[in-house]
Parts: structure tokens; C-alpha cells; sequence
């Protein structure tokens, strides 16, 4: 465990030492700000013109019209930034040659592994961790449930890991950072649209495709419903690419 | 404290590494000699446990590094070929780390920091980036990270490249401090460092070893016949055939002539030393002697015609192997 934790505390701070960390959670918080900004103004137009036709305050509800279509931008902009933080961290490694350091130290592949794993996923948190000054400008000003938000971060670092553990493992197959990048983009990118193809049929190709999506499996979260079968699939789609990972670094040990 | 037995590793058809077997004693130093490509790189990672081999075992400090690897690498230190630096870090923070991952415990870090970035006089680039370092303090730097956790046994992959005269000679003092409390291969392509390094070298020719023994004795061993060179001031007179007639000579070729001073190489029988008689013989003949010394093959020439000689005994086997 001090292993694991001394390797992601360097990659953490790897990140903020290098101008990645910056890019990513300013254009985060940019396009965050945005989706904010413009979902807040139709809700208030929404919210205005229904207490027109004198239907009451009560039948517009802030966590489903209003936070419901943030976050599932928020799901979008992640296809464009995670790829960002995973494409260096074995490419990088392996590139400068302390790939040769790690590996000729006394830590297992599956430590370097997980370290480098909750590594991303700090910096995932801290880039989220950005949204929280908006929503609590919101619990200020309105009344939002705070349940729902809660299941929809749990949501979001779940989806968050299941991405950044196929984007570890796609960095360990290249030294270029922007072959990972695009590979690790369009691999997410499938991941998202793999449910298109099935639902022009039906039976068991449209079921599996569906379950496949990363995306399907989001959005219950946004309404405050924690589902073991979404919690499971994201957990197995973490193990299946830290497994991957480590059998690729192990992989490229034999093969020199 | 290292044993290699039998060590192979092929990558698909090509053996980089071809059934090589070496021991190490504790606290010696031992000197990996070879042409670039023979396998040098190839042996130290599999003795670090960067990369498993495709045969053969490979004992350190007592653990088997296929086996064992987490207790081998515990007692290993390790200077790749590029010191494996991260560039975004200070020399400090860089070292914190790797003292974390080599297992020092958290009490005793700060002082093992600071200890060895003085003995590997780098303390004055403490809060420097490694980006930012020259290639001198790099490889210092790799050489603390190598040193920090007091490792048993140390292994350096040609620790001098890239250094200037002045930083050659500093490290190569180090290297010899540190034997004793560790032991030590290091590889280089630079024979003058084995010999004023090593206790005992290895060579390593296309995957295998050519020769293990020391500097000296390597030296002995290939010199064959004793030869001396003679330098005598004859006034004229032909000296030559005065020489060969001095008991155990059994050639002597004219070296050099500058006007009446002549360089004469005189071969003898091995082992028999025939000094004594070749000055007295030039003495009462009422030359002037103005020279007289051994002729050693140095280890550059050794090095040469054990992987050369090598090299002439493979050509064939390839050729048919190719055909």
C-alpha cells in the first residue's frame, strides 16, 4: 500500500508539474461554466413560462431539468479530457527510460499499476471538485436535493475510472503521446456509440450492445438511483483495464 | 554474492545473450567488457530483474531473481545506460521517491538523502530540476538513485559515458570507495577503466563470454612469447646478430634507427627472463644501452583479438546459416 501511494502522489504531482493539469481542469471548468450558464437560462425561461400557465413552482424541478443535462454534457467533455491524462503516464515512463527505474525496483507490476491508476483518478477528482464551487452557488439560491447529486458524482467517478483505466492500458502499448491520445479517444468514442448499431434490431444484439455502452449505464445516476447492475459493470470495466495493463507491462518485459 | 549459470535470452531467432556464466564475490569489482551490442545492456536487466531470461538462472545476494525478484531487487541498485531520471522533478523530490519505492524507511530518508547526495557531491543542485542538469550531474544522480537504499550489490551500466576527463576520474573513485561494502559489475566499452577499476573482467563478444580473469592475468596470458624492446647506441656496428646469440633469444627484429641508435624488438622463450644477459651482452660489446623494457600487449590489443579471433570463428556459421 505505501508503494501504491508513494507512486500516485508522484503522479500526481507529475501532473501539476507539467502544464497538463492546468489545460485540462481550465478547459474543464470553462466548458463546465458554459453548460452551466446556458442550462440555468433555460430553466429559468422554463420555470417563468410555467408559472404563467399558473402550473407552480413545485412541477419544475431543479435536479432534473436543470443538473440532469449538465452532467450528461459533463459525460461528454470527459471523452475529450481523460484521454489527456492517461496518454503520458506509460508512454512518458517508457520513453525517458525510467520505465527501467520502476520496473528494477522492489514494488510489484500491479503496485506501479494501481498508483498510477489512483494517480489519474485524483486528478479526475480534483477536476471535478471544480463543479462544487457551482453547485453550491446553487444551494445557496434554490433548493436542489442533494441525494441525487450525490449518486450522480458517485456516477461520475465510476464512469471516470472505467475511462481511465483502458486509457492506462492503451498507454502502455505506444511512446507517443498523441497516439495515445487518439487511440485512447476513439476507444472511448466507440465505448459510447456501440449501442447505435443494435438498436435497428432487437433480441439479444441489441442487449449486449446496450449493456456494452459506458454511457447506458450513466444516466440512473443522474436521477439518484444506485443500481448494482451499472455499479458492477463499471467496477468490471476498471478491473478489466488495470488487468490489461498490467498483463501489457508484463508483456513488454518479455519481449525486451 | 552474484552467480550466473548458464544465462540465455533470445528475442525471437536472435540469442542476445548465449549461455554466459560468471560468479561475483562480495565486495568485488567486476568489469563487463564488450563491443557495443554484444549483450552487456541485456545481462545487467536481467540481473535487475527488468526482464526475465529465456534460460538459465541468476542468483543476487542470495535470492534467485526469477523467483524472488521483489527480495533480489530490495538488495540491488541499478544505473541504466540513461539515468533514469523524471525531468519535472527537483533532484530532492526525485530522490524522495525513489527512497520511498526502494523501501528506506520513512525515519531514516531525510538522513539518507542528504548523506548520499554528499557523497555523490550533488547536494548544490538539491532544488535544481533534472531537466535542467548537465550530463554530469545527471549520471551522478542516477548513481545516488542507484546508491540510495545501501544496496548489497550495485550494478552500472557504463557509469563514465558522456563524462569529461576531470568527472571520469571522480567516478571511477567512487566506484572503487563503494567496492567492499557492495559489490559491483559494472559494463563499459573503455578498457583503461577495467583495468584501473576492476578486480577481475569479463568479455563479452556477440552474446558470449570470451575471457574471465583479471587485468593482469588476461594481459600474461595473451602475451605468448616475452618480448623486449632494446634500444642501443651502436656507433654503427650491427648489432643484431650479437643479440640473437644471448641464451634464450629466440628472435630479434630491427624496430627503429635514428643515425646510429637503433630499436631492436627481442622475443624470448616464455617465461625465462633474459634481462640480465641482453644489457650485459650490450655492455661489454661497448654499445651504449639507452633503452631496455618489457613490451606488454595492452588490453586494448587483448580485448581486440579475443572478440576479433571470436568474430573469425563465427563467420563461417553464419554464412551457412544465412545460405
Amino acid at each position: 500500500m505505501r508503494n501504491i501511494l508513494a507512486i500516485a502522489q508522484k503522479e500526481l504531482k507529475s501532473y501539476f508539474a507539467s502544464p497538463i493539469a492546468y489545460i485540462v481542469i481550465g478547459l474543464f471548468a470553462l466548458f463546465y461554466g458554459y453548460f452551466y450558464a446556458v442550462y440555468l437560462q433555460v430553466f429559468l425561461r422554463d420555470s417563468m413560462s410555467m408559472g404563467q400557465m399558473g402550473v407552480g413552482a413545485q412541477a419544475v424541478n431543479v435536479n432534473q431539468q436543470m443538473l440532469r443535462p449538465v452532467l450528461q454534457n459533463v459525460t461528454v467533455l470527459l471523452l475529450f479530457v481523460l484521454p489527456a491524462i492517461t496518454m503520458r503516464t506509460y508512454a512518458e515512463e517508457r520513453r525517458s527510460g525510467t520505465i527501467e527505474l520502476l520496473l528494477t525496483s522492489p514494488v510489484s507490476d500491479v503496485q506501479i499499476v494501481l498508483g498510477k491508476f489512483l494517480g489519474a483518478l485524483a486528478l479526475y477528482g480534483v477536476m471535478m471538485a471544480v463543479t462544487l464551487v457551482h453547485n453550491g452557488v446553487l444551494y445557496f439560491f434554490g433548493h436542489p436535493e442533494w441525494k441525487p447529486i450525490l449518486t450522480s458524482y458517485f456516477g461520475l467517478m465510476l464512469l471516470g475510472g472505467g475511462f481511465l483505466s483502458l486509457g492506462l492500458f492503451i498507454s502502455t502499448l505506444t511512446t507517443n503521446q498523441i497516439v495515445a491520445y487518439i487511440a485512447t479517444f476513439s476507444t472511448f468514442l466507440m465505448l459510447w456509440v456501440i449501442s447505435w448499431i443494435g438498436s435497428f434490431s432487437s433480441g439479444m444484439f441489441t442487449d449486449v450492445t446496450a449493456y456494452m455502452s459506458i454511457i447506458e449505464h450513466f444516466d440512473d445516476f443522474t436521477k439518484g438511483v444506485i443500481d448494482t447492475t451499472h455499479v458492477i459493470y463499471y467496477l468490471s470495466l476498471i478491473t478489466f483495464g488495470l488487468f490489461l495493463t498490467a498483463r501489457s507491462v508484463d508483456t513488454e518485459r518479455w519481449r525486451g | 554474492m552474484i552467480e550466473v549459470q548458464h544465462l540465455t535470452k533470445r528475442y525471437g531467432r536472435f540469442t542476445a545473450v548465449d549461455d554466459v556464466s560468471f560468479r561475483v564475490e562480495r565486495g568485488e569489482i567486476l568489469g563487463f567488457l564488450g563491443p557495443n551490442g554484444a549483450g552487456k545492456t541485456t545481462t545487467m536487466r536481467i540481473l535487475t530483474g527488468y526482464m526475465p531470461a529465456t534460460e538459465g538462472k541468476a542468483i543476487v545476494a542470495g535470492f534467485d531473481v526469477f523467483d524472488q525478484p521483489i527480495e533480489a531487487k530490495r538488495r540491488t541498485g541499478y544505473l541504466p545506460e540513461t539515468p533514469p531520471l523524471y525531468h519535472d522533478m527537483t533532484v530532492a523530490d526525485y530522490l524522495s521517491f525513489v527512497a520511498k519505492i526502494k523501501g528506506v524507511p520513512p525515519g531514516e530518508r531525510k538522513e539518507r538523502i542528504r548523506s548520499i547526495m554528499v557523497k555523490t557531491r550533488i547536494d548544490d543542485v538539491a532544488s535544481k530540476l533534472c531537466s535542467r542538469l548537465s550530463k554530469g550531474y545527471k549520471q551522478r544522480v542516477g548513481l545516488a538513485q542507484a546508491l540510495i537504499h545501501n544496496p548489497d550489490v550495485l550494478i552500472l551500466d557504463e557509469p563514465t559515458a558522456g563524462l569529461d576527463p576531470k568527472q571520469i576520474i571522480e567516478t571511477r573513485q567512487l566506484i572503487k570507495d563503494l567496492a567492499g561494502d557492495h559489490t559491483i559489475i559494472l559494463s563499459t566499452h573503455i578498457l583503461p577503466e577495467v583495468s584501473q577499476t576492476c578486480q577481475r573482467v569479463v568479455i563479452i563478444s556477440k552474446g558470449r563470454v570470451v575471457a574471465v580473469d583479471t587485468p593482469d592475468n588476461l594481459t600474461a596470458r595473451l602475451r605468448g612469447s616475452e618480448t623486449l624492446y632494446v634500444q642501443i647506441d651502436a656507433g654503427g656496428t650491427d648489432a643484431l646478430a650479437s643479440l640473437g646469440r644471448v641464451a634464450g633469444v629466440t628472435r630479434v627484429v630491427e624496430a627503429d634507427r635514428r643515425s646510429s641508435i637503433v630499436g631492436y624488438e627481442v622475443e624470448s622463450e616464455q617465461g625465462r627472463d633474459i634481462r640480465r644477459d641482453l644489457a650485459r651482452t650490450v655492455v661489454t660489446s661497448g654499445w651504449g644501452l639507452l633503452e631496455l623494457r618489457p613490451m606488454r600487449m595492452s588490453l586494448e590489443e587483448i580485448f581486440l583479438s579475443l572478440t576479433t579471433e571470436d568474430m573469425a570463428h563465427e563467420q563461417p556459421v553464419e554464412e551457412t546459416a544465412n545460405a
